[in-house]
């Protein structure tokens, strides 16, 4: 199962027109909600976190309950966003280079102005239940889409003409065959995205900054405010009461799910090791479920029955009326879309002007320091996961009780263990610095070393073999048959690992914690600062430039490297 | 006599568009199958015999001409037509059962209904027993007897298969046409009449009343056999074989001189003569083979028996020794050159040597060699080459015809590519104009 981990295929997709003009509605819908902050409460009051460890079921059910809601939130709109994608080229034309560009941005970096524009709406609870909401939203919802998207688009023709031969309306050609097909890899990128929503739940419960303390009470809350005082039991207990939170979901949701899905996967081979759940195999085994199950299927005939003479099949062929005006709605529609973004931009650039030079200069030197941050925790991340995954990947035995371990301390959200960082190097010396780096580091090492793990599990043994044959050295061997079978792992980990540190960076470079207020240079810092400040210009600035740095550096840098590791380096 | 008909086409086309320039998958076809029918449509890969299969079972509206159903014009899907295709078109996430009943299913015929029917169906094909198995769990044979269960549930008038047996290993594939044809001629499926796609040429004599031979660039009829033997066929009948011949005369054609042989340049006038898809060590494969018996002419048909490859491969292979001088072709016959026994008997480099000086007497190698002498640096973009190219071929065949001549343009020693910059490159070889 672990050749599947972490892997997004990624279109190669040169930077066209669509994605400036991505980037101009993105910078249209940031001032909105800049403009919708400047009317923000000046004082937000957060609740207040109680430490006792019997309140932890209730922040634990309000963490999941946030989680749930965004999920399905995700899910509705990947199955959406991917049917228009993939039936109306049109709709393909905008939405895709859309759904690239956001898959690539910083999502944390909306935070601010998402928690700012919301509280301006609506009352201070619901806005920040509502934005953790949209957040957790925008980390899931992309990668689901885009595996959803895919599947639409890779449906075997033939399955598809015979879906058409045997006269299958829209409901019996999702349910026999759109969905069957897209359900393994839709639910392996939700069970990602879950586990990614993690940390950014973590964030925006514990999201304070000067007079406005966003908190949501839930277990980041609660790890937040143990950390704040100190109180090292009460950490214990969150940490613990999120790992087993975790490992339950995992353990009774998605591996059974998962298992359940390998039927629907497309190879008419059998897999050497199909993904299996312990749960899952009870669960078949028992008679309720069969009952169960049984009660579905007279469900689901009644269901088909029903939808089938509510949409009887209709021909392609038959002319669908209304073409013409549909045509006119559409160009309307595109017509009101380029006004409001142009609108948009140029309220946007009215207020970067107002924003003096010494602040341009502040905010090149803050997205310098972050990136060096970044590469410094790829750089590290790189150095110890290297060695570390090929010895694991290539002995099954290590990697049989270390992988399962390896996992769970993965999926420990990097936001939920700041604050305990912070309460442990403040008091040294460039003590925040550190905890900076670590908390990147944390966020973004697992990717890279899982996808080494499996990288070096796929090595051939008869390559293997070969080098041992030729007597090649150590460092030979790792030249010519190591290093370049990793690559194509390498750089697909790297990319979602640097996208974690780039997220980490906003919570990071400015937390606010016993009383005091810590801050290092960065980008992350101005974004935070300029919300505490409620100087609306810079906070603009200074979240496009982190938008449109990281987008850049994906584009041109990332991109590039893929590509070269998908064309030279893949094993196949 | 019109309304005999079961399916007419009159004067279809179908045409890509590629940029500004049109393709014809097919051109101006005109066909009859009337009830009662078997008919093949028998050709090369890429004739659009597929193509003219879903322009009859309305999965795809012909861009010109009409399409008649029992005389009236076919809208939409044909709901009297079904089709079996070559990859099964299973949906593995559902039973035999379940992939049989779902086509009932999607018509609304209830379970009580449905399930009775199903099962029979089931049953006559020989699949009792795998109501419940999935599709992985059976062989290909298995999997398209599924595929025929299926399509027969929905009692289709008209059957269409496309290659049907193509997929399936030999045996496999010989012990289900004979049970198709044992269901077909015993009247046993209400079907009224069965159009089969194919490019094995034996499979078409063996199965179908009349055969329709196509040809490709463009898409067209070239000519129409009429099989008038009983069932069960033998294959080694003098009557079967020499029907098999006539057929292997018309795909194979006859070798022209050489001018008209080789065709000519992209952009010049009259017809390109295209690479075929072949590798080059079964052409050498089939020549090496033809040597053993030097200076005599083969039967096509004999010659598909003893390499054990099928028509439409060989057809390919001989089509590409001819095209190199290597081989002549007439009347079903093939011969070996005195040049070929030279080629099939030299060392591996002297073989390389002759392959460079015939290929590069090919129009369209020396297009090529002729577009990179004009760089600098004898150096040109992969993409450069395949946009000349699609002037005159649709994008996915110009890719085609650029990589079949890289490949042999390598094996010549007249080219090389480089895989990271996708670039063409002279080679020293070939920059020396043809003698």
């Amino acid at each position: 199962m672990m050749d599947r981990v972490y892997q997004t295929k990624q279109p190669f997709r040169p930077f066209s027109k669509s994605d400036i003009f991505v980037l101009l509605v993105m910078i249209a819908f940031l001032y909105l909600g800049v403009h919708l902050g400047l009317r923000a409460p000046k004082v937000v009051a957060g609740p207040e976190i109680l430490l006792a460890p019997r309140w932890l079921p209730y922040y634990a059910l309000r963490s999941v309950g946030r989680m749930a809601a965004a999920y399905l939130l995700s899910l509705v709109f990947a199955l959406c966003y991917g049917y228009a994608a993939a039936y109306n080229r049109r709709a393909e034309q905008l939405l895709m280079p859309l759904l690239d560009v956001l898959q690539s941005v910083p999502i944390l970096s909306f935070l601010p102005v998402a928690l700012l524009s919301l509280s301006a709406l609506f009352p201070q609870g619901l806005a920040a239940e509502l934005t953790s909401i949209i957040l957790i939203f925008t980390s899931q919802a992309w990668n689901m889409t885009f595996s959803w998207y895919q599947s639409l688009t890779t449906i075997p023709g033939e399955l598809r003409e015979a879906s058409h031969v045997f006269r299958f309306n829209g409901w019996m050609r999702l349910r026999t065959l759109e969905l069957p097909f897209g359900l393994p890899g839709l639910l392996w990128n939700s069970m990602m995205s879950w586990a990614g929503g993690w940390f950014f739940l973590m964030a925006a419960e514990t999201f304070t900054v000067g007079q406005h303390d966003f908190r949501l009470p839930g277990l980041g809350s609660y790890l937040r405010e143990a950390a704040n005082l100190g109180d090292v039991r009460a950490i214990f207990w969150g940490v613990g009461t999120l790992v087993a939170v975790i490992i339950l979901l995992d353990q009774l949701l998605w591996r059974p799910l998962v298992a359940w899905s390998e039927r629907f996967t497309l190879e008419m081979v059998e897999r050497d090791f199909p993904a299996t759940s312990w749960f899952y195999n009870l669960l078949r085994s028992s008679a309720l479920l069969g009952r169960v199950s049984h009660g579905f299927s007279l469900l689901g005939e009644h269901l088909d029955a029903w939808m089938l003479k509510l949409w009887p099949y209709r021909s392609e062929g038959v002319p669908a009326a209304g073409v013409g005006r549909r045509r006119y709605l559409g160009m309307a529609l595109r017509i009101a879309l380029i006004l409001v973004v142009a609108y948009g931009v140029l309220r946007a650039v009215g207020l970067l002007r107002t924003v003096p030079i010494a602040q341009w200069g502040q905010i090149g030197l803050g997205v310098l320091m972050t990136t060096l941050r970044v590469v410094l925790a790829l750089v590290i991340t790189l150095v110890w996961t290297i060695p570390v995954g090929v010895a694991i990947g290539l002995n099954p035995r290590l990697s049989s009780w270390l992988q399962p371990v390896a996992q769970i301390v993965a999926s420990i959200p990097a936001t939920a263990l700041f604050p305990v960082f912070v309460l442990a190097l403040a008091g040294l010396p460039g003590g925040l610095s550190l905890a900076v780096e670590l908390l990147m580091l944390t966020g973004a090492q697992w990717y890279v070393l899982f996808n080494v793990i499996a990288g070096a599990a796929t090595i051939p043994q008869d390559l293997r073999y070969t080098t041992s044959l030729l007597g090649l050295s150590q460092w030979e061997r790792w030249r010519t048959l190591i290093l370049p079978a990793l690559f194509p792992y390498v750089v697909t980990g790297a990319i979602t690992a640097s996208g974690g540190a780039w997220n980490a960076s906003i919570v990071a470079e400015y937390i606010e914690f016993g009383g005091q207020t810590l801050r290092v240079k960065g980008i992350g810092d101005l974004i935070s600062f300029a919300t505490v400040q409620g100087d609306y210009p810079m906070l603009l600035a200074a979240t496009l430039t982190m938008v449109v740095t990281v987008v850049l550096i994906n584009r041109f840098f990332w991109r590039k490297l893929y590509r070269l590791a998908e064309e030279r380096y893949r094993m196949e | 006599m019109e309304d005999k008909a079961l399916v007419q086409l009159e004067q279809v086309s179908q045409v890509y568009r590629s940029g500004d320039r049109r393709f014809y998958a097919v051109q101006d076809i005109t066909l009859r199958v009337h009830d009662g029918e078997f008919v093949c449509l028998l050709g090369p890969s890429g004739c659009g015999k597929s193509t003219l299969l879903r322009i009859i079972t309305g999965l795809q509206k012909p861009t010109e001409g009409r399409v008649l159903y029992r005389g009236e014009p076919l809208v939409g899907i044909n709901p009297h037509a079904t089709i079996v295709f070559q990859t099964f078109a299973l949906f593995p996430w559902l039973t035999v059962q379940g992939n049989v009943e779902v086509a009932l299913k999607a018509r609304r015929i209830p379970p009580h209904i449905r399930v009775p029917r199903v099962l029979d169906l089931i049953d006559r094909v020989g699949l009792d027993g795998f109501e419940s198995a999935y599709p992985r769990e059976l062989s290909g044979g298995m999997r398209q007897k599924v595929g025929f269960a299926r399509a027969m549930a929905v009692e289709p008038e008209l059957l269409c298969m496309d290659e049907p047996f193509s997929a399936l290993d030999v045996l496999s594939a010989e012990s289900l046409r004979g049970e198709l044809m044992e269901l077909w001629t015993e009247g046993k499926i209400p079907t009224r009449a069965i159009l089969m796609v194919s490019h094995n040429i034996e499979e078409a004599v063996f199965m179908a009343d009349r055969l329709v031979i196509m040809d490709k660039n463009p898409g067209r009829v070239v000519s129409e056999v009429v099989v008038d033997l009983p069932h069960p066929r033998q294959r080694k009948s003098a009557q079967f074989l020499e029907i098999v011949d006539q057929v292997y005369g018309v795909l194979a054609g006859t070798t022209q001189p050489e001018p008209i042989e080789l065709g000519s340049t992209p952009g010049g006038p009259g017809q390109i003569r295209w690479l075929p898809d072949v590798s080059i060590n079964n052409l050498i494969g089939l020549l090496e083979h033809l040597n053993k018996t030097p200076r005599q002419a083969y039967d096509l048909y004999k010659l598909a028996g003893d390499l054990g490859i099928d028509s439409d491969l060989l057809l390919r292979l001989v089509d590409a020794g001819e095209m190199l001088g290597f081989v002549v072709v007439a009347q079903g016959d093939v011969t070996l050159t005195p040049l070929g026994e030279t080629f099939s008997e030299a060392s591996i480099l002297a073989r390389k040597e002759i392959f460079a000086t015939r290929i590069r007497r090919l129009p369209l190698v020396r297009w090529l060699l002729e577009m990179l002498r004009q760089t600098p640096d004898g150096r040109l973009p992969e993409d450069v080459i395949k946009t000349a190219l699609s002037l005159e071929l649709a994008p996915a065949e110009a890719e085609k015809q650029l990589d079949l001549m890289i490949t042999w343009g390598r094996y010549g020693e007249l080219l090389a590519y480089d895989e990271i910059t996708h670039t063409v490159i002279l080679e020293p070889a070939g920059v020396a104009l043809p003698s």
